[in-house]
């Protein structure tokens, strides 16, 4: 099958982007040097084509009702128009099909942002959901809208000058909303732990929009720095950290999942009859070597495994996300399996880094 | 960058080259870096430790992956650069001269029916298909 391509593919090689299969996706994954990258996001700005996130808008009477019951976040939180909300959607066993991003619009009107690799699947179980509960609403993916996340301490000046019009109106948006410029969709959001914008825009205009930036001397960033960025600032990636076989509470997203309030959901009464005996933790390599995703952890109160795990740049030392006993605490020492050698490594609160800044 | 003429090479992408006085000196190719990406740990090999011909010998790790390198021939290992524990990059900017261990190996023989440069060149283009 060949490879899909977003509209900025040309663009990316003309850049000198080395690509590469990213599930089923023809991607960049850097344009010369990956630490460079995540150097020049951390310090300046950077651009990140996400254009093969997907985009779905959920549109009727009853909608805020719909996915109070279909995810495991509170929409209810979300009162102003613009204001957004990371959100899980779970199966009924609390096993997490997608984490996500759904902006509140208008009461007829939300609009979420899923995973490249589980859209399909994502917007199947909303439908089939919603032929049970809501069948009068109307859920449409926009695979046309390309999607651009510029990102770094001077991401929105830069945007700014890029885009006409723009600062007037996203000036004063505060972090995590979005407010809509014609037909694009710009949301202070991201994915790196730095400020910056998310910005969809018809596939059709991406490219101009994104030679717009390049001219700004915002830099071209590859899918290799976007996941160390997220990892440094404790961000779960889908299908590494968290998947359908482990619930958002054994996953570091427990601040995610509302079960304070009345409200039923799916997955509900699995995460209430089954406290979790795992917890995700930060780790810091205390030895020489680089943690990686499926390294065994020793702890002493037993076995656990590393989800997701790179050399972090900023912090210059190797660092992952592991999932551990409960019991574990911030603070004690683990060992890793790497190789033929347990090396030993320190279990820490993260985010590991942000705004720039290291944090451990 | 082009492959030093001056060099042999190995399959799994090591160049080999022979010193004066009959060791040998080994790093990565061009390819082997440019496909890792920026190298950020190095592990070399003991100092003293026999290795046979295409044995696992040291790990090279960049931020996107670990890779081994393989003993091109068999001997024993006289030296390591220690310079590459600090600056592993020094791959990425120069990986023939950024050397990763050096041997004495069993056979000169051995060394001499490496690869050459044109040979191992065609081996990269295959894999690019």
């Amino acid at each position: 099958m060949p490879l899909k391509q977003t509209p900025l593919n040309a663009a990316h090689r003309a850049m000198g982007a080395k690509m590469v299969d990213f599930g089923g996706w023809d991607m960049p994954v850097n344009y010369g040097s990956q630490i460079d990258e995540h150097h020049q996001v951390r310090n300046d700005s950077g651009m990140f084509d996400v254009s093969h996130m997907r985009v779905v808008d959920m549109k009727g009477v009853g909608v805020r009702d719909f996915l109070r019951y279909l995810l495991a976040n509170n929409v209810d939180k979300l009162t102003i128009s613009g204001k957004a909300l990371y959100s899980c959607m779970l199966l009924e066993n609390g096993g997490v099909i997608d984490d996500l991003i759904v902006y509140f619009m208008k009461e007829d009107w939300f609009r979420i942002v899923v995973n490249a690799g589980t859209a399909d699947k994502d917007i199947a179980w909303m439908k089939q959901q919603a032929a049970q509960h809501a069948p009068e609403l109307d859920i449409t993916d926009h695979p046309e809208l390309a999607m651009v996340a510029v990102q770094g301490p001077n991401a929105r000046a830069k945007v700014w000058a890029a885009l006409p019009g723009s600062q007037e109106l996203t000036e004063k948006l505060v972090p995590f909303s979005a407010v809509e410029m014609g037909v694009m969709f710009i949301a202070r959001t991201g994915y790196t732990g730095e400020d910056g914008f998310e910005i969809m825009i018809p596939a059709k205009a991406a490219p101009f929009f994104w030679a717009s930036l390049a001219e700004k001397g915002v830099k071209p960033i590859g899918l290799g720095a976007r996941d160390t960025l997220r990892l440094e600032a404790g961000m779960n990636l889908y299908g590494q950290d968290m998947d359908e076989t482990v619930n958002p509470l054994e996953s570091g997203l427990a601040w995610t999942v509302d079960l304070k309030s009345e409200r039923d959901f799916i997955g509900k009464a699995a995460l209430l009859a089954n406290p979790p005996d795992h917890k995700l933790v930060g780790l810091v390599l205390q030895d020489r070597g680089v943690l990686r995703g499926h390294q065994q952890v020793q702890t002493t109160h037993g076995a656990g495994e590393i989800t997701s795990g790179s050399f972090a740049p900023t912090l210059e030392k190797s660092i992952a996300l592991a999932r551990v006993p409960k019991e574990v605490q911030i603070g004690d020492t683990v060992q890793v399996s790497i190789r033929d050698k347990m090396l030993a490594a320190q279990v820490v609160k993260y985010p590991f880094a942000r705004n720039g800044k290291g944090l451990i | 960058m082009s492959n030093p003429a001056n060099l042999k090479y190995t399959a799994s992408h090591e160049w080999v080259k022979t010193e004066a006085d009959g060791t040998v000196t080994i790093g990565i190719t061009q390819h082997a870096q440019e496909l890792l990406g920026d190298m950020v740990f190095v592990e070399g090999p003991a100092v003293g430790r026999k290795l046979k011909a295409k044995e696992e010998c040291t790990v090279v790790e960049s931020v996107k992956a670990a890779a081994d390198v393989y003993a091109p021939v068999s001997g024993a290992v006289t030296a390591v650069n220690s310079e590459l524990d600090s600056a592993p990059e020094k791959i990425n900017e120069d990986p023939y001269a950024a050397w990763i261990f050096k041997m004495k190996p069993d056979n000169a023989a051995d060394v001499a029916a490496l690869m050459d440069a044109k040979a191992y060149q065609a081996v990269v283009d295959s894999e690019a298909h």
